[in-house]
């Protein structure tokens, strides 16, 4: 008896030895492990693996992490023995917490490949980020519904002039059967268009005017009169009362698909839950203020760079950068990027895609408008900072607070995020 | 009472047999020991080193002593919800142990269709927390936007009490089958005996019922009061915390500090520390206090 037993617990402390060293083995070819962020491209990434692999003979895995806990899922994977060799950072914040695994990326082919520096996140001469799309939001009209009230989307061309044709249409609302603007949820799943996005209009001016251009310990708020104004205007003209904005229930792409209000804010990557109204009924308008309207653009930029993992293996990391780059130049690769995952993509052969947003948005930096870039990606410990102004914003709405608090919450929050995010 | 029962057996006394029990009784513990220490006692102690570091990620760290603790207790977030979590968790006990009782003590009564009660009431919480506090957030919202002009993410007050509302309505349930069991065990004949000594209802319930379903009280109490401070999905799911960070509680602002911090996480963990050593000393005591009024059946 006392024999089986030693017997047993031998084989099993061998098992648990050999257990332990069954993951060291690696090859030499390397592999592709991509930690993907956008879940809607899933699909498509895990096809253009398989392509490549099929070709190559190299493995490519990609994971991607559920909506908005991709921070989350990196920290837990990249302490593993097998972490991504290709993950994304999404701005100069970012990069300051990931530095310590980027790949200085200054010589790779893939980062010759993109058509402008601008698109790199940079320090000095050394490359730790390649933006791998880039988008672009604003005020998508229904031009359909806006010629029912009696304008045409030329007319709008200044903040004075969107305010008085959404006054015009709330004044006439029950008769036209629709509303200037869709619902500005500010519920977690919309807020971000508010408290991001929107206040990304303040946040560039500002930062234009005093020529800021690395993330500052303060701000000033200098024009948060004109995103209050903005702000007004989204929850006075709008489908429902400013009361229930916090609800669970509303849904803008809804709206503006089911043809009840004119304008909804959102971006190009929005194309696929709107395209249903048709190519020729969609306009896309600048995000006008009052500051400088009259050669405003889009807001065009990207929170989505590919940066390499400095930690893993060379032969991993050899693989992960050719897999980059066979997807930037190969036919296959640029396909799937312009037309399964219906990226615009800074790169010399990138394709054009199928979405109008995209088409409109080249169409205004070809008229030679400027571009009201994402000043909000050096916001500090950004959820935290968001959720806070989101707070403010709908007690203002709802007329249980009032704009000072908004204001604390944009400018003195800065500060108290800067600090805390620095601890 | 266990003096009694632990040589009961004499077969097991006799020959050989405790001898090789006594041997390798170490060795017949040691799979779950180890799994204990794989699943405990390392991450446990992991987490403590790591609390006195600044950290991102495991690969890069660095020593910092006491720096994490001192930002910990000086963040007014992480007092602010220390309050609220107190608060809701004095709420919570009475208002789950009380109303759990009273449905327990109904449904012993012998009223018709008892057990169809028994397992309605059970059933909320065999639901997820997240899921049960998105369907209580669209609830109340509606209730709270028709009969009060506001929202649940408006004010902290409204948040307070749909947490209250959301946990006792998941967690009566399971107290009360605890508390019948409880009750179901009192012996009958202590009943019997009080009643002709010419108890009234009250005193029955007072004296008899009560003092005999002690252990259930203990049990229900240490259950319902460190899930009270633990509440962590319920309150991701019904609040979030908003409005501002008002209805934050200590989990969740763990959790907040842990993952949304860019920098440094240690701070996080230093609260998860703090956090621990407080559940751990609230909850011993209250098994003390309890315990010392468990009666021997």
């Amino acid at each position: 008896m006392k024999k089986i037993i030693s017997i047993f617990l031998c084989i099993l402390s061998l098992c648990l030895l050999f257990s332990g060293c069954g993951g060291k083995k690696g090859s030499d070819t390397g592999k592709v492990y991509y930690l993907n962020f956008k879940p809607e491209q899933d699909k498509a990434w895990k096809d253009l693996a398989a392509a490549y692999t099929e070709e190559t003979g190299v493995e490519v895995k990609i994971v991607t992490a559920a909506e908005g806990k991709y921070e989350e899922t990196l920290l837990a994977e990249i302490d593993k023995s097998s972490a991504p060799t290709l993950f994304q950072i999404s701005g100069q914040i970012s990069l300051e917490s990931w530095k310590d695994y980027c790949l200085d990326l200054k010589d790779s082919a893939v980062y010759k490949e993109l058509t402008s520096d601008d698109f790199a996140i940079k320090e000095g001469d050394s490359v730790y980020g390649i933006a791998y799309v880039y988008e672009g939001y604003g005020l998508i009209v229904n031009k359909k519904l806006l010629e029912k009230a009696g304008y045409k989307i030329e007319d709008i061309n200044s903040f004075q002039k969107l305010r008085e044709v959404a006054e015009s249409i709330t004044a006439r609302k029950a008769e036209l059967g629709f509303s200037a603007f869709t619902s500005a949820g500010l519920a977690s799943s919309s807020s971000w268009r508010f408290s991001g996005h929107l206040a990304n209009m303040p946040l560039f001016y500002e930062f234009e005017a005093d020529k800021i251009t690395s993330q500052p310990a303060t701000i000033k708020g200098t024009y948060l009169d004109n995103y209050k104004a903005l702000w007004d205007l989204y929850i006075n003209n709008s489908t429902i009362d400013p009361k229930t904005l916090t609800s669970e229930q509303n849904d803008a792409a809804v709206e503006f698909k089911n043809g009840k209000a004119v304008f909804y804010q959102n971006g190009t990557w929005e194309y696929g839950n709107i395209a249903s109204i048709g190519d020729e009924n969609i306009g896309y308008l600048p995000i006008y203020t009052g500051i400088r309207d009259e050669k405003q653009g889009l807001c065009c930029g990207t929170e989505n760079y590919w940066a390499v993992n400095k930690t893993a293996s060379e032969a991993d990391i050899k693989a992960t950068l050719d897999f980059l780059n066979w997807v930037v130049t190969s036919e296959k690769g640029t396909t799937a990027l312009a037309e399964s995952m219906g990226f615009v993509s800074p790169f010399r052969s990138a394709k054009p895609v199928d979405n109008i947003l995209c088409n409109i948005m080249n169409d205004y930096v070809a008229e030679g408008r400027y571009n009201v870039s994402w000043a909000f990606n050096f916001t500090p410990n950004v959820d935290s900072w968001r959720s806070n102004l989101v707070s403010a914003l709908a007690a203002y709405s709802a007329g249980t607070g009032d704009w000072e608090a908004v204001r604390r919450a944009f400018v003195d929050g800065w500060a108290e995020q800067y600090k805390l995010s620095k601890q | 009472m266990s003096k009694t029962k632990k040589y009961n057996s004499s077969a097991i006394r006799s020959g050989g047999q405790l001898k090789s029990i006594k041997r390798y009784g170490l060795l017949f513990l040691l799979p779950t020991a180890v799994a204990f220490f794989i699943g405990f006692v390392w991450p446990f102690l992991r987490g403590i080193y790591l609390s006195f570091f600044r950290f991102r990620t495991l690969r890069f760290t660095e020593y910092t002593g006491l720096s994490n603790y001192k930002t910990a207790l000086g963040d007014q977030t992480f007092f602010r919800s220390l309050l609220f979590t107190t608060a809701f968790t004095v709420v919570s006990v009475l208002v789950i142990n009380l109303a759990a009782f009273f449905i327990a003590f109904a449904l012993t009564r012998g009223i018709r269709g008892s057990n169809g009660f028994r397992t309605i009431f059970f059933m909320p919480n065999l639901i997820g927390g997240i899921v049960l506090g998105y369907i209580w957030k669209i609830i109340l919202d509606a209730l709270i936007m028709e009969y009060l002009g506001s929202a649940l993410a408006l004010e902290a007050n409204y948040g307070f009490w749909g947490l209250v509302i959301l946990v006792s309505w998941q967690q009566i349930g399971y107290m009360m089958i605890i508390y019948i069991a409880g009750l179901q065990n009192i012996p009958g004949e202590y009943m019997e005996a009080a009643k002709i000594d010419g108890a009234n209802s009250w005193q029955l319930l007072r004296h008899i019922t009560i003092p005999s379903i002690m252990p259930s009280i203990t049990i229900c109490t240490f259950l319902s009061l460190t899930n009270g401070f633990k509440l962590f999905d319920q309150n991701l799911a019904l609040t979030n915390g908003l409005p501002f960070r008002d209805t934050e509680m200590v989990a969740l602002n763990i959790y907040k500090s842990f993952y949304e911090s860019t920098t440094n996480m240690g701070v996080g963990q230093a609260k998860a520390v703090i956090f621990f050593l407080i559940v751990v000393v609230i909850s011993l005591s209250q098994l003390y206090f309890t315990r010392r009024k468990e009666v021997q059946a």
